[in-house]
């Protein structure tokens, strides 16, 4: 293992000061914070953001929903197989942070491409939805429903190819062996997947359930 | 700007280019001059479309010929097209709201004082902090592009209300013009959503020893609640516009209804269907108020902050009640999520659904009331110093006062749906949110002026320019209350065509003269800014005699923000004459108990 290629620095620690004369909780007891690291509390905090738009676009899905030309959409049926191959990449993105808790890099990589295949396979799929659609004749401005459709289903996949580039981040820093134990960047990103996974389970609700 | 932030105190040396220094930089404060100076330069537009507003208002029949030379698209043979005055009333309120308003106190002072006052190198997150001004930047170029393109920008309103802003030929200004205001709104929220972030994982988690919650400065509380604000209400935002987007170019009906009629013509498709359906106007209004109403706290807490900081400086006294003034703050912030439909009184909502917005938004008086109350009681009876800040925070008081009161008349459906959409809204809302911010901001200014330059401001012309501006605000915006009892309608592009209306005009003559003033006062700042900055005295560290930590580094704080080691924090930041201490303050570092009476915690 080369490891002279280890660094140890962290590069979301704000840059170039080290983070106890940061003042950071490390470097005194402060007010304390409420969360160690900043970088988790600010993933955390723009994931309640994320939340709110999808919590603003629900009550408008909601209000929409009571007039009178709103017709049901049939969900097509690749759907349930985009949503096992998203749930499944969030079952490898955990063994793979497993395997790497263990050290065994060969099996975090074989495990964290899998994530990377499965995450590009949904973006596949989703696309097969609207393909679907669109030969069904179920256009986006041809009933609300599928007005809705589109625009949720469209924010969830660019939030996940936002994720896939982040993905390409991390591969890349785990192929360099640019990471520490504790900060190995796979934790953060998986917070990020994991949330989306559950995002669309609770789209899909919001869709085709409620 | 360019010396001044020359850094003699630099701890963490190390050789910058001028372009990583000064314009793609990562330091707070350059960051936080860089939202400032831009903030401002909008400012100086929107406030020149102002005073064209004021001009036509005032002189519809004028002859405007200078102006139709420079603005031709505006202006036919001098007198101002009906179209372009909805683009002037619209881009006034959009870029003063979201782009000076929101931007000079939160971006601006919030960046530039976080990490002073909580003890930090920097944000939590540097690089995300000079993202969110390039970010920032291109959105005011997005938004001011919209003048240039054909159809002229946006002009639904600053609300962009549908249809009018939904369908594309509805006005010129629903062209191209909509969109890109939609474009330039998105830049700004992602610009301020990154900020926010930033401002709350710094507050939270890099609080320097010894700086509990309870002993931040009151201006450090309100930059915290803005950011939770702005996270948590910006979003609904976001979704109103990416339906809107949708409404206008790719042909749903998320807003609109079936059977919309435009210059007489049904919208149908060839056979003679509708082409929009099942639509709800309503529903961009709810999203875009639920945004809305947390948005006037975003602009107002944060000189609320300033003003409490402010006051109990310079009346060189504790600031009275501050544990009541962190919870009315709070409940300010809390409450704002739950009174945005006061904004829709007349959109035919239930009256037990207007009864429960009319019942918070008279709740929200109660903190207000407590603020004003502890302003006085710090006040009271204390050897003030007139200084140019401490003029400023009293003006805020002023005109929280006399703009929250016609609050309380407005905030009750059965008196608000007749003075809807007068002018006395517009006077109430520019008392109280946009004079305040703007008062809050200048005072601000004033005071960290020494952080931003490590120079002093020039007091004479800061008192000028104070009560210059200071009259001419009232004289603008106090005589609008009796006009809108009146029934002059806000947004009327020519009131001397109503009959009921021509016995105003004299006011309108009155209150565009004072707009005129108000506006040419502004020289008077700008000079004083620009001459401070580069020839001003140079400042001590703490020229005030102030408390805070921001006070115990150079002026201006060199890279890496103190010398040496970051200071400790033993007490809250309101120890202004203590009995038993020589000095009539004591800084928050100062270790020492003061005389018998240790106070390690606010009383």
């Amino acid at each position: 293992m080369p490891s002279a290629e280890l660094v140890t620095d962290a590069p979301s620690r704000g840059g170039r000061l080290p983070p106890a004369e940061a003042g950071y909780p490390g470097g005194g007891d402060g007010g304390g914070g409420l969360i160690g690291d900043p970088a988790r509390f600010g993933l955390w905090l723009f994931l309640a953001t994320l939340s709110m738009l999808f919590v603003g676009l629900t009550s408008a899905y909601l209000v929409r929903r009571e007039s009178g030309d709103w017709l049901p959409l049939r969900p097509p049926g690749v759907l349930w197989v985009n949503t096992a191959i998203l749930l499944a990449s969030s079952v490898t993105l955990e063994a793979a942070r497993r395997r790497l808790a263990a050290w065994d890099l060969s099996g975090t990589r074989r495990f964290l491409g899998g994530t990377g295949l499965l995450g590009a396979g949904f973006v596949a799929g989703q696309a097969l939805a609207w393909r679907e659609l669109v030969d069904r004749g179920f256009y986006l401005a041809s009933n609300p429903h599928n007005s809705f459709f589109y625009v949720l289903t469209g924010l969830h996949v660019l939030h996940l190819v936002s994720g896939l580039i982040w993905y390409c981040a991390v591969h890349y820093r785990l192929r360099r062996l640019a990471i520490a134990p504790g900060d190995d960047g796979l934790r953060l990103f998986a917070t990020y997947w994991h949330f989306l996974g559950g995002l669309w389970l609770y789209l899909l609700l919001l869709l085709f359930v409620i | 700007m360019a010396e001044s932030a020359a850094t003699a105190h630099d701890a963490h040396a190390h050789e910058q280019s001028f372009i990583s220094k000064y314009v793609f930089s990562m330091d707070h404060k350059v960051i936080g001059v860089q939202y400032y100076v831009t903030a401002m330069l909008m400012a100086v537009i929107a406030g020149l479309l102002a005073m064209m507003i004021r001009l036509q208002v005032a002189f519809p029949a004028g002859d405007f010929s200078l102006l139709g030379s420079i603005l031709p698209a505006g202006y036919s043979s001098g007198v101002m097209n009906p179209e372009f005055y909805a683009m002037l009333f619209t881009m006034h309120g959009t870029i003063m709201v979201f782009f000076v308003l929101s931007t000079a106190p939160v971006s601006g002072f919030g960046n530039l004082l976080i990490p002073l006052q909580v003890g930090a190198r920097d944000m939590a997150f540097p690089f995300l902090n000079m993202l969110s001004y390039w970010t920032f930047l291109p959105g005011c170029a997005v938004i001011l592009a919209s003048f240039f393109v054909e159809s002229g920008a946006a002009a639904a309103g600053w609300t962009a209300y549908p249809p009018l802003s939904a369908l594309k030929n509805a006005v010129p200004g629903s062209g191209m013009g909509q969109t890109l205001w939609i474009v330039g709104m998105t830049f700004f929220i992602a610009s301020f959503t990154m900020g926010g972030l930033n401002f709350l994982t710094t507050i939270l988690n890099m609080r320097t020893k010894g700086l509990s919650m309870m002993r931040m400065p009151l201006t450090l509380w309100a930059m915290f609640l803005v950011a939770i604000l702005g996270l948590l209400s910006f979003p609904a935002l976001v979704a109103g516009c990416i339906l809107l987007l949708f409404d206008r170019h790719l042909g749903t009906s998320f807003y609109l209804p079936s059977g919309l009629i435009m210059t007489n013509v049904p919208l149908v498709d060839a056979s003679g269907a509708s082409l929009t359906s099942g639509g709800s106007p309503l529903l961009w209004q709810h999203l875009f108020w639920f945004l809305g109403h947390p948005e006037v706290y975003i602009l107002m807490l944060p000189a609320l902050g300033f003003t409490s900081d402010l006051i109990s400086c310079f009346s060189r006294r504790p600031i009275f009640g501050h544990k009541s003034m962190v919870g009315a703050m709070v409940a300010i912030s809390g409450l704002s999520f739950i009174v945005w439909g006061h904004h829709m009184f007349q959109s035919g909502m239930s009256p037990y659904l207007s009864m429960a917005f009319v019942v918070g938004t008279m709740l929200i008086a109660v903190p207000s009331a407590v603020k004003v109350f502890n302003w006085l009681a710090t006040l009271w009876r204390a050897r003030i110093q007139f200084r140019t800040p401490m003029l400023w925070a009293m003006g805020v008081v002023s005109l929280f006062i006399s703009g929250g009161l016609s609050g309380i008349w407005l905030g009750q459906s059965a008196v608000d749906i007749p003075l809807h959409d007068t002018y006395f809204v517009v006077a109430h809302f520019h008392l109280i949110m946009a004079g305040a911010a703007l008062f809050g901001v200048f005072g601000a200014t004033a005071f960290w002026f020494p952080k931003m330059f490590g120079r002093t401001m020039n007091e004479s012309l800061g008192k000028v320019h104070f009560w210059l501006t200071f009259l001419a605000y009232y004289g603008t915006f106090f005589p609008m209350h009796y006009i809108g009892i009146a029934g002059h309608m806000r947004r009327i592009y020519d009131p001397t065509q109503y009959g009921f209306l021509q016995h105003l005009q004299g006011f309108n003559h009155f209150i565009t003269y004072s707009a005129l003033i108000l506006g040419a006062s502004q020289i008077v700042f700008f000079v004083n800014f620009f001459w401070s900055a580069f020839k001003g005295p140079k400042a001590s560290p703490n020229p005030w005699n102030a408390t805070g930590l921001e006070w115990t580094t150079p002026s201006p704080p060199g890279h890496g923000n103190w010398p040496g080691e970051i200071p400790e924090v033993h007490r809250w930041p309101y120890d202004y004459s203590p009995p038993d201490a020589e000095a009539d303050f004591v800084m928050q570092t100062d270790p020492a108990p003061v005389g018998e009476r240790a106070r390690s915690a606010p009383a």
